[in-house]
This record gives C-alpha cells, structure tokens and sequence, in this order.
C-alpha cells in the first residue's frame, strides 16, 4: 500500500492499520469503550477521506485521530456518574477475546492501569509505541512533538514502570 | 490473489470481523461509502465484482490481484471502497453463478460505465451486443465503433475492459481466427467460448 500513490482505498486500511488502532484503544480507554471510540476514529477518519495526501503519514494521521476519540471518551466518562455495574459490563463483555480478558473492563490488567497512571504524554507515548507499534516519529507526529521528545516519553514512562513495578514487588514480600 | 483474505492483519485480531462490519455498515448506511465490492468463487476461481450507486462499474478475474484493482478504482473512480454487499452486486453474483452453469445467455445489471472513455467505450458497447455463442473479430468491432482503422485501438479497449464476461470481450478473436489475449488468461477464454458452444448448440437442438 505505501508504494501507491494518491489516495488508499479505504477498505484496505481498514483491515491493515485497523487492529492495531483498536488494541491502542482497549489500553486507552478500556475494553468496554473501545469498541465505540474505535468506530468513531474509522467513521472520522472516512468522512475525512479525501484529506490523505501522504501515505507515508497515514499511520500517525489515524492514530491522530484516536487519541482524540480516546480523549473524548475520557471526558464523557468523567463527566458521567459512575455506574454500579463494573462486574456485569465486565461479564458481558466477549469473554472469548483473549484481548478482552487480558485487558477487560480497563482494569483487569495490572500493567495497562499503571500505564493510565503516568503523567499524560508518557502514558500516551508508552501506549502508542507498544499497542500501535508505532515508531518515534510516528510517536511524535502524533503528539506534536519531536522524535526525539517522543522517545523520551517512552524512556521516561518505560522507566517509572519500572520503579513503581520494583516498589509494589518489595511491598509484597514485606507484607 | 487474494490479498483481502490472506495478507491481512485483521483476519488474526479476535473479533475483527465485527468490528470491521460496524464501521462498514455505518459508513454505508451514512452515504460515505461510493464503491462497495465483493468477490465470490466461480469455477475459474474468485471473481471481484464492484458496483458503485449508478451500477456495477467492476468485474475482477481470479488472474487480476485483489489489491491492485482495488487501487486502480481508488485512483480511477472513487477510494471510498468497502466490502459490503450491495443489492447490483447480488444480482451480479446470482447472474455470473447462471451464466457460468450454462443457465444465462444475457446479463441484465445496471452498468456505470465510468472506467472507460471516448473510443474504448464504444468498442465495449458494441461488445456487449455480440449475443452468446457468436464471436466477432477485433476488425469487425473497429468498424462498428466507427473508425474501421483503429483495429489496435479496439484490441486495447478489449483488453482493458473493466466489466469482463458481463461485457463479453471473450468472444472477439483475431481475424485470423485465433483466440487472441484475455484479462483471465488465455485458458480461460478457451473455456468460456467451449462452454458457450456447448450450452448454446444443445439449447438450439
């Protein structure tokens, strides 16, 4: 697809960039949302169809776009009372997904809420590079920011993982 | 060949074809998708068939790459592509599924005839008259299309003709006699021009 020129034909991005922007979202905002903020990124994105003009930066402009829906999403929730069935949505989510079960409901995988816990452009930056599989400068062209800026996040963010992951361990064994 | 089902990343991802369905559906159901496409398998292999809202615009051989025609439509019609099924490409499949059991001797689809222009476009319409089981040289569709010179120009609206089999470009051969180049091969002109004798002579007596 890269080598064509001129604009790509939707379907096809769909199914090569679609899975990706969908795992990216499961971490971002939870099992129980992604599905809607993924079907809103895809919709924005056609809508804005004929706005592609380098396919090189395809990626980036897509993953632009979910961040938004993402941080859309986030806003809605926080603005919304919280609702008592976080053990019913849970359990009614596909539980035949393994991408489910791992994340579930935003909170069934220790390692994805830590990440929802950095300051916000590590936990974006983190979360791109290893649910996205996007590179620096995709990173970086996402959050308006340098590669090199872009990197740093993730180096800062991997980091304090890390730290905080060696904290909880040490706390265990002394308990 | 069929780049859609095998080299894709989603066919892996659990749940994805749901997913892919609802941002389908609802763009359809929006107005945003121009050409929607399907591919079936007929007994030559799968067949591409892509219509957009005036009528089916795309019939892909199994011989043609799934990806680059969906390209070539992006470039040349619209890249507002979507698999989805559309009532033109059910009746499209229905009637191909006929045709190829020996059961239909003409298509009756709505054409959007926008992939071709100018000359071509004449060879082809003079094409689609040539009735099942008949066959006409690449001179006799120079002169129908009015310019009885442009003998090569008609050979190459033949070979780029965008609704193959629904618009019967098999059946023009070299004044020679010899069957002359296909889009699906040349195996499967044979095939078809054999089959259309065959169906056609019994159904004659």
């Amino acid at each position: 697809m890269s080598q064509s020129k001129g604009l790509p034909p939707f379907e096809l991005m769909l199914d090569r960039h679609g899975p990706a922007i969908h795992r990216f979202l499961v971490a971002r905002v939870g099992a129980d949302r992604a599905d809607d903020c993924f079907q809103e990124t895809m919709i924005a994105a056609l809508r804005a169809w004929e706005g592609v003009r380098d396919r090189a930066k395809l990626r980036s402009w897509l993953f632009t776009i979910a961040v938004n829906k993402a941080n859309d999403s986030h806003r809605a929730a926080a603005r919304a009372p919280v609702p008592d069935d976080g053990i019913e949505a849970r359990a009614a989510a596909p539980g035949s997904d393994p991408v489910f079960e791992r994340v579930g409901g935003g909170s069934a995988d220790p390692v994805w809420d830590a990440v929802g816990l950095l300051p916000d452009k590590q936990a974006a930056a983190v979360t791109l590079r290893f649910r996205g599989d996007l590179t620096h400068r995709e990173i970086g062209e996402v959050l308006g920011m340098s590669e090199d800026a872009a990197r740093r996040n993730v180096f800062e963010g991997l980091k304090r993982l890390r730290a905080d992951h060696a904290e909880r361990i040490r706390d265990e064994r002394t308990v | 060949m069929n780049a859609l089902s095998e080299n894709d990343a989603g066919a892996a991802y659990p749940g994805w074809e749901r997913l892919r369905a609802g941002v389908i559906e609802r763009g359809e159901a929006e107005g945003l998708i121009e050409i929607a496409f399907e591919s079936h398998d007929s007994p030559f292999g799968r067949i591409l068939v892509g219509a957009s809202g005036q009528g089916l615009v795309r019939v892909a051989l199994p011989e043609e790459d799934e990806e680059q025609v969906l390209e070539d439509l992006a470039r040349r019609a619209s890249a507002r592509i979507g698999r989805l099924p559309r009532p033109v490409l059910t009746a499209a499949r229905t009637q191909l599924d006929q045709y190829f059991a020996g059961d239909r001797h003409l298509f009756e689809l709505d054409l959007d005839w926008r992939l071709t222009k100018g000359f071509r476009r004449d060879v082809l319409r003079q094409t689609a008259h040539i009735p099942y089981g008949v066959t006409a040289s690449y001179a006799e569709m120079a002169e129908r299309a009015g310019r009885p010179r442009a003998v090569r120009a008609a050979g190459s609206a033949l070979a780029t003709n965008p609704l193959p089999i629904v618009i019967p470009c098999h059946r023009v051969l070299r004044s020679d006699g010899s069957t002359g180049a296909y889009l699906g091969g040349p195996e499967m002109k044979v095939a078809l021009l054999e089959m259309e004798r065959g169906a056609g002579g019994a159904e004659r007596g």
